[in-house]
């Protein structure tokens, strides 16, 4: 059976997914569920989703011939799907968008959002500037330190940024305290969640508005190589440009789906963000998913040198595409990821955020398994402005 | 009828349900506090199991749990701290479930069962999601208390009371836990509506911290539970059964 067509319809992903969160946001996720559904089949609501994709995002973004890098390699064809080149410069605005609009269909003044590097943050305060929503941001001071800029685009933007101290100060922190926001606000506000995790709706509603970057990539890739790829490649923090990547070549099983994960210092290090490759099932903000816990269940503080993949669980159809064995899940070090951000920088001209340099150093593993023979699709998700101090950092305290 | 059934229903006045961390000093100290507040008229006690993301917690409780884990304790230890409690009042545990399924759910029905706890309270487990726990916790004979909240329409809330046994546990704000200067408008209303649908005792809870809000609760809810207002005054180094005193004096 297809996988994409046995998916179950309603909030379950094979053993994953569900609606593990307090009773109080109940009433609103199926408020949600039902005006999604609503929304999504109604063609006006496609029309405008549509044209602010073109007008506002900047789509379709473009397939890239990353020829210089596929040189270095060893001559695998490698293409680039150029996320970075959306407006604010990564794919987080496709999701964003989607949501601004289901928020503004439901009546809702007010969006909340949690961001670890600050894209999603940042994708969230522009439209919520765009459509005139009220825009609170939840963003761990861990993360505020070291995405700098992107603290200082969301409030120029004109939302707030709130900092959150608890627990690690990071992605999975500033996640609790958006929800308990929307706890409290239910009524009037919508959260607008960065990724495929949470409680259902949310991974197929992100999903839903990420899959264009793979229904694209798909048919660029037909009409320049009249063929599909080998392997699609994409990083996996949440799992949200890989899902919308992937979603599109789920039933053509010839095609490898490959998610990188962030392995930090190395996964026996116990310093890293692999919760498919290191974790083990749990409940995580709202969702039965792999999750980097200890044996009590505890949830475990994790390390990547990107902040927009440190976060210890991961989009519950993840979870499942990895037992299913129709995706394989690997992962990248820190040392890895800042070598291929590098590469890529100099070989193309093109500087990727930390999170897909993460893919870029599969896509040069892959390249020297497959041979020149090997077509291989990346995901580029953003553009890596935000980095320069992380890498900076990082080669200081490497000697890179 | 169960034994928290019993202990909760109150023909007059209201019930009082302290909230303890287990843990929080540390283990000893949450279990003594708990039996001082049986001694001091407590009609059962709610065991708190630290949980390093507590969604439905504010800063108060959120505080008490991280020094509880940073004191290493864990859902095995929350259990034998229940356990020394459950000889002097019945206990309910309150436990994400996050910890239950990394213990086992099958084995922490039957341990929970062997502590001589009455019930437990997932605050993160809608009714939709209840089973398999909720099937362990009822062939081991204890009761599954499920939360209805002010977004609850009345469908929900007659299938939370259709599920829930010991009592309904019922959030009187739309938020998280910590102490509140008044009690929630529309709280009454919606203790009615709680009222309509189940025989059970209700339990109001989140938000309760002092004694004027039990004199409102009388005739619209059996019981109180207070938990932020406590741990607030153990977080300043007093001792919270002086509170719990006035607390216990204004539910007569």
């Amino acid at each position: 059976m297809p996988i994409a067509s046995s998916l179950p319809s309603r909030g379950r992903y094979g053993p994953y997914g569900g609606q593990y969160v307090p009773e109080t946001v109940m009433a609103a996720l199926e408020e949600l569920e039902g005006a999604w559904d609503e929304a999504w089949a109604d063609p006006r609501f496609q029309l405008e989703l549509t044209a602010e994709r073109h007008a506002f995002v900047g789509r379709p973004t473009p397939l890239y011939a990353a020829q210089r890098l596929s040189r270095h390699f060893g001559g695998a064809t490698l293409h680039l799907k150029r996320e970075d080149l959306c407006h604010t410069g990564a794919h987080k605005l496709n999701n964003a968008l989607g949501q601004a609009l289901i928020a503004r269909r439901m009546g809702k003044g007010r969006i909340i959002a949690e961001t670890g590097a600050g894209q999603h943050g940042v994708a969230a305060a522009t439209v919520a500037a765009r459509f005139g929503l009220e825009c609170t941001v939840y963003m761990g001071s861990e993360d505020m330190r070291r995405q700098a800029i992107n603290v200082r685009r969301m409030r120029m933007l004109g939302a707030e940024v709130r900092e959150v101290n608890a627990g690690t100060a990071t992605l999975k922190d500033a996640t609790s305290e958006a929800i308990r926001d929307w706890v409290t606000n239910v009524g009037g506000t919508h959260y607008v969640i960065g990724s495929a995790v949470g409680p259902h709706p949310y991974p197929r509603i992100v999903r839903d508005l990420q899959r264009v970057i793979g229904d694209e990539a798909k048919e660029q890739y037909l009409a320049v190589e009249g063929r599909l790829p080998d392997v699609v490649v994409a990083c996996v923090g949440g799992g949200s440009n890989a899902i919308g990547m992937f979603t599109a070549f789920l039933d053509d099983e010839q095609v490898r789906l490959v998610g990188v994960e962030a392995a930090g210092r190395g996964l026996e290090s116990g310093l890293h963000a692999a919760s498919l490759g290191a974790g083990r099932p749990g409940v995580l903000h709202g969702a039965h998913t792999y999750l980097l816990q200890d044996a009590d269940g505890q949830i475990l503080p994790t390390h990547s040198v990107s902040a927009g993949l440190d976060y210890p669980g991961v989009g519950p159809e993840h979870a499942w595409l990895r037992d299913a064995e129709r995706a394989e899940y690997v992962s990248c070090t820190d040392a890895e990821a800042v070598a291929a951000f590098k590469l890529c920088t100099r070989l193309e001209g093109i500087i990727p955020a930390l999170e897909p340099a993460h893919a870029l150093h599969w896509a040069g593993v892959l390249a020297h398994e497959l041979g020149p023979e090997g077509r291989i699709l990346v995901c580029l998700s953003g553009r890596g402005d935000k980095d320069l101090d992380s890498v900076e950092a990082f080669e200081r305290e490497h000697g890179g | 009828m169960s034994r928290l059934e019993t202990a909760l229903r109150a023909s007059d006045g209201v019930r009082l349900v302290p909230y303890v961390m287990a843990g929080y000093p540390d283990p000893e100290g949450s279990a003594r506090l708990a039996l001082a507040y049986a001694a001091a008229g407590a009609a059962a006690v709610e065991v708190g199991v630290p949980f390093s993301d507590p969604l439905a917690d504010g800063p108060v409780v959120q505080r008490a749990g991280q020094a509880a884990l940073e004191g290493g304790m864990t859902l095995a230890g929350a259990l034998r701290v229940a356990e020394y409690v459950a000889s002097a009042v019945p206990v309910v545990l309150m436990t994400y479930v996050n910890p239950v399924l990394a213990y086992g759910p099958r084995r922490f029905a039957a341990d929970a069962a062997r502590a001589g706890i009455a019930g437990v309270i997932v605050p993160d487990l809608p009714v939709e999601e209840a089973d398999p726990l909720a099937g362990w916790l009822r062939q081991a004979g204890l009761d599954t208390v499920f939360l209805v909240a002010p977004t609850s329409p009345d469908s929900r809330i007659a299938s939370i009371a259709e599920r829930s046994s010991g009592f309904v546990y019922c959030v009187t704000v739309r938020g998280v836990t910590g102490p509140r200067a008044e009690l929630a408008p529309g709280l009454a209303e919606l203790l009615h509506r709680v009222r309509r649908s189940t025989r059970l005792p209700i339990a109001a809870g989140f938000g309760i911290s002092r004694p004027e809000h039990l004199v409102q609760l009388r005739g619209h809810a059996d019981a109180a539970v207070v938990a932020s207002a406590l741990l607030e005054r153990q977080h300043r180094g007093e001792d919270p059964t002086g509170l719990f005193d006035e607390l216990v004096t204004a539910c007569r």
